[in-house]
Order: C-alpha cells, then sequence, then structure tokens
C-alpha cells in the first residue's frame, strides 16, 4: 500500500432507521484491504458513533476515510449547532437525546466516550452555531 | 459452538443464518446500542429487545457472533432481509432475557 486511499461519504440527516451505511461501507473496504479484523471494529465502532451523532444531533454531514500504511483517519464534519461543552460531551452517560431518539436504542451517552476509546487519536472542534469537525486515527500496528 | 449449532437446539430458532459457522466466545446483553459498541465483545451472542433495524448496522459493526431477540420479541421482515443481505445472524428465544442467558451459560 505504497499511496493513502480515500474513502468520502455523505451523511443523510433525515434517514434515521438505516443510519450508518458510510461505516458499514467503510468496514467493508477495509477488509477487502486485508486489515487486522481488531483494527477494523474499531475503526467502524468509532466512525458508526460519529456518523450517527451527525444524524441525530446535526442534521447530517460529511465523512472521509484516508488510510495510510501507519493508520486509518476518520474526519467528520457537519453544520449543525455545535457541542455548548465538550468537555461535559465526552463524559459517559451526558446526553441531551430526545426521548424517541432514545427508544431507538441511542442516547445512553456513551458515543463520543466509545470513539475515544477506540480511537489512539481523538480532536473535536466544536463552534457553537456553526458545526462539529472531528478526527480520530486508529494505528496499524 | 457454532451459530448454528445453538439453532439446533429447542430454544434458539433462526430468523436469518447467513454466517451458522461462527463461533460463539461469549455473551453480551443489552438494550442500548452505544453501551454494546462500548462493552460486548467480538464473537459474543448479543442478547436484546430491540428490534429496530439499527441492530444489524451495531452487530455488524461489533462484530458479534450472533444477535439473540429474546422474549418472543417479533422482528419486521425488513429487518431480516437487511441482516442476511449484511451477514449477520438473528435469532430469537421465546424465554426471558434472564431465562435465555441461563441457557447458553449451560451450552458455552
Ligand atoms: N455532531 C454533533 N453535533 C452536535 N452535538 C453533538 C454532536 N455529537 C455529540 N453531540 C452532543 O454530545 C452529546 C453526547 O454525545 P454521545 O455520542 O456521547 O451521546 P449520545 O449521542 O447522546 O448517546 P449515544 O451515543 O450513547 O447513543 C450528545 O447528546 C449531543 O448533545
Ligand atoms: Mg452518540
Amino acid at each position: 500500500m505504497a499511496e493513502a486511499l480515500n474513502f468520502h461519504f455523505i451523511v443523510d440527516g433525515e434517514d434515521f432507521t438505516s443510519a450508518g451505511q458510510a461505516s458499514v461501507q467503510v468496514k467493508k473496504n477495509l477488509r477487502q484491504l486485508g486489515l487486522p479484523s481488531e483494527i477494523i471494529r474499531r475503526v467502524s465502532i468509532a466512525m458508526y458513533e460519529g456518523e450517527i451523532n451527525m444524524v441525530i444531533h446535526a442534521g447530517g454531514g460529511t465523512a472521509d476515510v484516508n488510510v495510510t500504511e501507519d493508520y486509518v483517519e476518520i474526519l467528520l464534519k457537519d453544520n449543525g449547532p455545535g457541542i455548548k461543552d465538550v468537555e461535559q460531551a465526552m463524559q459517559e452517560g451526558f446526553s441531551t437525546a430526545t426521548d424517541s431518539i432514545r427508544s431507538l436504542g441511542f442516547g445512553a451517552g456513551m458515543g463520543l466516550p466509545n470513539m475515544k476509546r477506540y480511537t489512539d487519536f481523538m480532536k473535536i472542534d466544536s463552534v457553537l452555531g456553526k458545526g462539529t469537525d472531528i478526527t480520530m486515527r486508529v494505528n496499524i500496528e | 459452538m457454532t451459530v448454528r449449532e445453538l439453532c439446533l437446539t429447542e430454544d434458539f430458532k433462526p430468523l436469518a443464518l447467513p454466517d451458522g459457522e461462527r463461533e460463539i466466545k461469549g455473551v453480551y446483553i443489552g438494550d442500548l446500542l452505544s453501551w454494546v459498541m462500548g462493552r460486548a465483545s467480538a464473537d459474543d451472542a448479543w442478547i436484546t429487545i430491540m428490534s429496530n433495524q439499527n441492530i444489524v448496522a451495531v452487530a455488524s459493526l461489533a462484530d458479534t457472533a450472533c444477535i439473540i431477540v429474546a422474549e418472543d420479541v417479533k422482528l419486521e421482515s425488513e429487518i431480516t432481509d437487511l441482516a442476511l443481505s449484511k451477514g449477520v445472524n438473528i435469532l430469537s428465544s421465546d424465554k426471558s432475557i434472564y431465562e435465555t442467558a441461563v441457557i447458553l451459560s449451560k451450552l458455552l
């Protein structure tokens, strides 16, 4: 794998029930590249949590995945409301999800903590009223 | 034990079995999806009463061996069709979550 590989996705903010399609596609692509299953699992979960957050909290956005020799990088961008207090949002159990979202099984307040746990690097840039950019990396040993 | 072998016991019915040879290595119980993704291990049998489409994506991405829908909860055919196309095994149990877990602990 000499050159970096890039995958780009538009994440639809309307589509609640079938949300997660970009992550499912990335899992498939990484499998075809022959990456170790534990790396694929960590990337898949971290990306899915981020993708779902964009759908539920930000009305959709874009996802870019770059695969290099050393790591898999996930870039998520949305033009949603932004996160008021990132430190608070990172706490396990903190959630602003509505009851209807909770009835789908989301809203445990575990998404951002999972993204942190399953990645080797995570950075959140969020501006209130503008949107949120998240960068995550999972190293390939 | 493989997922197919589990389906041969009287307590579990296959609803979608695209990958029956998968080995079950543990069990996780939960309905909150992020909790499942944070705590379940790869190759677990995941017992839940959630019945919406998102369980298929979660099982696929968290790489569980199968979903077991307990308490006789019914699934729409779109969900089992989706599971078939995504390679996700789904079984059903008419026992309670607790009884389902107890049966599994004897089998595994
Ligand atoms: N992209 C985003 N835009 C705006 N707010 C966000 C975004 N992502 C997360 N948040 C805020 O951070 C909170 C915590 O996010 P987190 O993913 O940890 O939990 P959740 O999405 O509420 O529930 P879960 O992920 O467990 O289903 C959210 O409830 C929301 O208020
Ligand atoms: Mg979330």
